[in-house]
């Protein structure tokens, strides 16, 4: 099996703060990659280094695409790397302000990555997006509804449908079940589950959940200051974690799922 | 880091051609970060070799390693030193070597792990919850459920459980869904975690009988037993652990 995605030797600083200090990964396709850490650790600078162009000051992105070809991220002319962020890849943010346009309908919002890759058949995209609301959970009848009429959960599904519409190979989450009460985070996670499995998506989740880790992620990484301190399979990075960093995470959950 | 390492392809003593796992030299050591770097030494030098049709049982007070190495086997546990030859499609790999994504599928095809407890999730049917090792092998949506349903049938889970999330569950039914789960695959190698530690003496004897048609099919089994007469009818050999003393911790 190859790797989708390699991550060499990637650094991001912000002044003197090393955000990102020498991060190296791979990314297999159909895997879930989770990213934990406390807050300021850098897991969310990475995320967007790699996800939406937040420029890096050394190291290298590595992505294979969809017809096998390999892309050295940074140095992909900008129209084709927006094209990848609208494709094959896509990213459901922490707010679902940041990645829906609230201003138009529900349907809108999934057909506007159809629009930009050059759908233009209208009833094609309104069954489309039909489809992706079914999958999502969401009652087709509030397709024509704004997203400011959905509740956070309804909303984080909208962006996943939004996202899934243009069959992407690789999805970005940051903190996708942060501000959602805890049954509402059960029927994500197991949404996202089934997801990940039907569509072979790969996915790179970043989160301060470990619930939320232990139930989606097939592999884990443990940030801590910039640097990466830990990885592996999620179960025995949790069940027996090395790092003293990631020894006191575990063990300051409360109920260890 | 500049030499290549050495990529050991076979165990280094010729093994039987029925041998499944071959697992030598075993140390781990748990070291307590947040508690004074204490360092709790659990497994030493432990060998264990399992052929198709065997089942080992791994005895020794509470605290000698038993779960340690169970857990080890399966990848859940790193191990400091030794290595875990299983034979996985007809090829040794080194389990203890293995990078992340090669040690998900050999928990995909080759080893299963029956643990004492489920993990739940949340709202996601029992049926599901059994069914997802199939559906991850890419076995299709019908086959999985018939095949789980067959199991909890003859576990005696009542039907009317099979469409409910098992977070309301009683042991003994978590238990059963957990069993079901892991039976429906055709691994070769079965790690048996007190697999009946919640059962009644009928489903004891369900378990047992699931057991040893596996046995007969030519599955390694190695398990912890807490229920003697469960250990008796399934065991061909025992592994017996003692308490590793020498700075007077056991671990539980």
């Amino acid at each position: 099996m190859k790797p989708l995605l390699n991550i060499n030797r990637l650094s991001k600083t912000y002044g003197k703060l090393k955000a990102c200090n020498n991060i190296n990964f791979n990314l297999y396709p159909g895997q879930v990659l989770g990213i934990v850490g406390e807050s300021g650790s850098g897991k969310s600078t990475l995320l967007n280094c790699i996800g939406s162009n937040l420029e890096i000051d050394t190291g290298e992105i590595i992505y294979t695409n969809s017809k096998n070809e390999i892309l050295n991220i940074k140095q992909l002319p900008e129209p084709q790397h927006r094209k990848l962020t609208k494709t094959e890849w896509g990213f459901v943010q922490q707010n679902p302000r940041d990645g829906l346009r609230m201003n138009v309908t529900a349907g809108a919002n999934i057909a506007e990555r159809l629009l930009n890759v050059g759908v233009r058949h209208y009833g094609n995209i309104r069954e489309e997006a039909k489809y992706w609301l079914e999958q999502v959970e969401i009652d087709t009848n509030r397709m024509d509804d704004f997203p400011h009429t959905f509740s956070g959960g309804m909303q984080q599904r909208l962006q996943l449908a939004r996202v899934l519409v243009t069959k992407p190979r690789l999805i970005f989450m940051d903190e996708p079940t942060g501000g959602l009460d805890v049954s509402v985070q059960a029927r994500l996670l197991d949404l996202l589950r089934s997801l990940v499995r039907n569509l072979h998506l790969s996915v790179i989740l970043v989160t301060h959940d470990i619930g939320v880790v232990r139930l989606l992620a097939h592999r884990l990484l443990v940030m801590k200051n910039g640097q990466m301190v830990e990885s592996g399979l999620t179960d025995r990075v949790l069940d027996d974690p090395q790092h003293p960093y990631t020894q006191q995470l575990v063990s300051s959950v409360l109920i260890n799922n | 880091m500049t030499t290549q390492e050495l990529i050991i392809k076979q165990p280094a003593i010729a093994l039987s051609a029925d041998t499944l796992l071959y697992a030598t030299g075993i140390y781990k050591t748990f070291t307590l970060h947040n508690q004074g770097g204490i360092k709790l030494p659990v497994l030493k030098n432990i060998i264990l070799e399992v052929k198709a049709g065997e089942c080992i049982a791994l005895t020794g007070v509470s605290g000698s390693g038993k779960s340690t190495l169970m857990k080890s086997l399966y990848g859940n546990y790193g191990i400091d030193r030794g290595e875990i030859w299983v034979k996985h499609n007809n090829h040794w790999v080194d389990l203890a070597k293995l990078p992340p994504h090669k040690i998900i599928r050999i928990r995909q095809k080759t080893i299963g792990y029956v643990s004492q407890f489920l993990r739940v999730i949340p709202r996601v049917p029992a049926l599901d919850v059994a069914a997802e090792p199939l559906l991850e092998l890419g076995i299709d949506i019908d086959t999985a459920y018939k095949k789980i349903k067959e199991l909890f049938s003859l576990l005696n889970l009542p039907e009317r459980l099979w469409q409910l999330s098992p977070t309301t569950f009683s042991g003994g039914e978590k238990q059963r869904v957990n069993i079901a789960r892991a039976l429906a695959v055709n691994y070769p190698i079965f790690l048996l975690d007190e697999p009946t530690s919640a059962l009644d003496a009928t489903n004891r004897q369900v378990v047992v009988d699931l057991l040893t048609a596996k046995k007969q099919q030519g599955c390694a089994l190695i398990g912890i037993f807490h229920d003697e007469e469960v250990k008796d009818k399934l065991r061909t050999r025992e592994l017996v652990f003692g308490v590793i003393d020498n700075n007077k911790i056991s671990f539980g």
